[in-house]
């Protein structure tokens, strides 16, 4: 790439220096700050007098069950998240690239909820599932069939910042695959045509192919943010209600912070969960790497 | 999906049934959000589902301007959020600049090093943030708030303004500085005018990410005259207390400009988000 242009050695320093100062001062040193946390024992009671433990917050973390329990959890809720915020918003996106009628107003209706604020969302779908008088139980008995305890129950409790996630998170997929298959040449699917293929054939060997590689980096980035999203399950449950039975491991460590105060607990939990997240991150690029060489 | 041949009609009214009940799925939430903050207070234990609730007022809208505090939160949350897209805004647009146009020691290890943060999860970050602004006294200050959001905004918004930047052709600045101007002059008078559309995704995604962050303000804002939009909100959330109906209105006054404005920039939106998308 021959994108450079003459200038005093200098010059792009000084561009970066604003930059560099200010991620320096408030992203770099906090987290080097956070690492070296994670190997002392600060808490409520040993705020200023905290003393090096080497690896004893990490020992104790992963000799109790709260770890895998919440990493499965936090497994749970991105896997269901991305597969419906995927297949809903490719569906979607499906339907609205061909010729249907009213497009402009099914596609502005759709982006609603990713342009509302998400704490919003999530209050208001707090309110929704009200045991006696949100609107989701209302609509459940107006259909006949049973009421749920939808804030009160564990395993519910969990299911329903999923839906309310689910709801967030699918027009950013459908926006993302609308563009990609506005992109695909019609000439594959007349050639298609020509050949006989079916409606399954022609998604299976023309449709997906070319979606795919524009799928993927948006399907990486979800993950990461799914895993890491904090404020729906944090406004929805409550904090964890019932019983601190709905966390997954970012929502937890941010209650184990904030209103346990183990600040160092918290801080080593944090070094894990980034840890996580680099390794799948490596694994995902390095299996998509060879994928993109072949092409 | 071919353009010349016509559906069978039973395949396009499937194909509307599930629109229109994905379509309604979709916006039920926020009817409902119109629909609670219409209810006169004594009718907010209601199992009524009327989209316009009987003895519909405005009385909610009335409280929450003049009664509560929102007009504080707003200004607060203004505040807050006009210094995060004043510093998201020059930092990036500079610091991108570099690394788009440029190639120095570092070059790579310092755009991916960006990139990496946005693998690190929010406490990872809040946490050493919370305790050094305890040990500096930036608790419970606008200034402890500003420091948070820019942190959290700075790496996505250097790597769309760098995207947009790598779409500019460098001929234009080329030509520039032969003609005498120095690179700042170039810089500034060439590329960040033609930058106006990445500036203005940068500019929103600056102000929003600082506008609706709750998490951060709650661990750092703790006096009631600092709180802001999501705070405020949040307090008034306790579900079918007397203050719903007062939290519904307040929230529809927050969204309904950010939505006509997401709905304005839609297809821009989308066209500045996959030009900065990730280029090696």
């Amino acid at each position: 790439m021959n994108a450079t242009i003459r200038a005093p050695r200098s010059f792009p320093y000084l561009l970066l220096l604003p930059a560099l100062v200010a991620m320096l001062l408030v992203v770099l040193f906090p987290l080097l700050y956070n690492i070296f946390l994670a190997f002392r024992n600060m808490s409520l009671y040993h705020f200023t007098d905290h003393t090096f433990v080497g690896l004893e917050q990490f020992r104790e973390l992963f000799a109790q069950p709260v770890l895998y329990v919440l990493f499965g959890k936090s497994l749970l809720w991105t896997v269901l998240n991305v597969f419906f915020h995927v297949v809903i918003g490719v569906a979607l996106a499906m339907l609205l690239a061909g010729p249907v009628r009213g497009r402009a107003l099914y596609r502005t209706l759709l982006i609603l909820p990713w342009a509302m604020p998400q704490y919003i969302s999530a209050l208001t779908w707090r309110g929704m599932f009200n045991y006696e008088y949100g609107a989701v139980n209302l609509i459940l008995q107006r259909l006949h069939l049973p009421a749920v305890p939808w804030l009160s129950d564990p395993t519910w409790a969990f299911l329903a910042p999923v839906i309310v996630n689910i709801w967030l998170g699918f027009p950013f997929m459908m926006i993302v695959a609308l563009g990609a298959l506005t992109a695909i040449p019609h000439d594959l699917y007349e050639a298609a045509d020509l050949d006989g293929a079916g409606a399954w054939l022609k998604f299976r060997h023309v449709t997906w192919p070319q979606i795919l590689p524009v799928l993927t980096p948006a399907v990486l980035l979800g993950t990461v943010w799914t895993f890491n999203n904090m404020v729906v399950i944090w406004l929805v449950s409550q904090q964890g209600r019932p019983a601190d039975q709905t966390h997954i491991m970012v929502t937890w460590i941010y209650k184990v912070a904030f209103t346990y105060y183990r600040y160092s607990y918290a801080a080593a939990f944090s070094v894990v969960v980034f840890l996580i997240l680099l390794a799948f991150v490596v694994f995902t690029l390095r299996r998509a790497a060879p994928l993109e060489q072949a092409k | 999906m071919s353009a010349g041949r016509r559906r069978p009609v039973h395949v396009s009214v499937l194909t509307h049934a599930f629109l229109v009940l994905v379509s309604l799925a979709t916006v039920y939430p926020i009817l409902q959000i119109v629909t609670v903050s219409l209810r006169p207070t004594d009718s907010l234990y209601s199992t009524s589902l009327a989209l316009i609730p009987e003895h519909a007022t405005l009385r909610a809208y009335y409280a929450i301007l003049f009664e509560k505090q929102f007009l504080l939160w707003m200004r607060n949350s203004a505040l807050v959020s006009l210094a995060v897209t004043v510093f998201g805004v020059v930092l990036a647009s500079t610091a991108a600049y570099a690394f788009s146009r440029f190639r120095f020691p570092g070059w790579r290890m310092g755009l991916y090093s960006f990139l990496l943060t946005q693998l690190f999860p929010a406490t990872m970050l809040m946490l050493p943030l919370y305790v050094l602004m305890r040990a500096l006294h930036l608790l419970d200050t606008f200034a402890g708030l500003t420091i948070a959001y820019t942190a959290t905004a700075l790496p996505f918004c250097v790597w769309t303004m760098r995207g947009y930047y790598d779409t500019i052709p460098v001929e234009l600045e080329q030509a520039a500085l032969i003609d005498g101007c120095g690179p700042w002059t170039a810089f500034t008078r060439v590329t960040l005018p033609l930058a106006a559309p990445a500036l203005t995704i940068t500019a929103l995604f600056s102000f929003m990410s600082a506008w609706s962050e709750f998490l951060v303000a709650r661990i750092v804002v703790s006096s009631l005259s600092l709180y802001t939009l999501p705070l405020g909100l949040e307090s008034l959330a306790g579900v079918f207390q007397t203050e719903w109906a007062n939290y519904a209105a307040g929230s529809l006054l927050v969204c309904v400009p950010v939505m006509a404005l997401f709905v304005f920039l839609n297809r821009w939106l989308v066209s500045g988000l996959s030009l900065g998308g990730v280029k090696g």
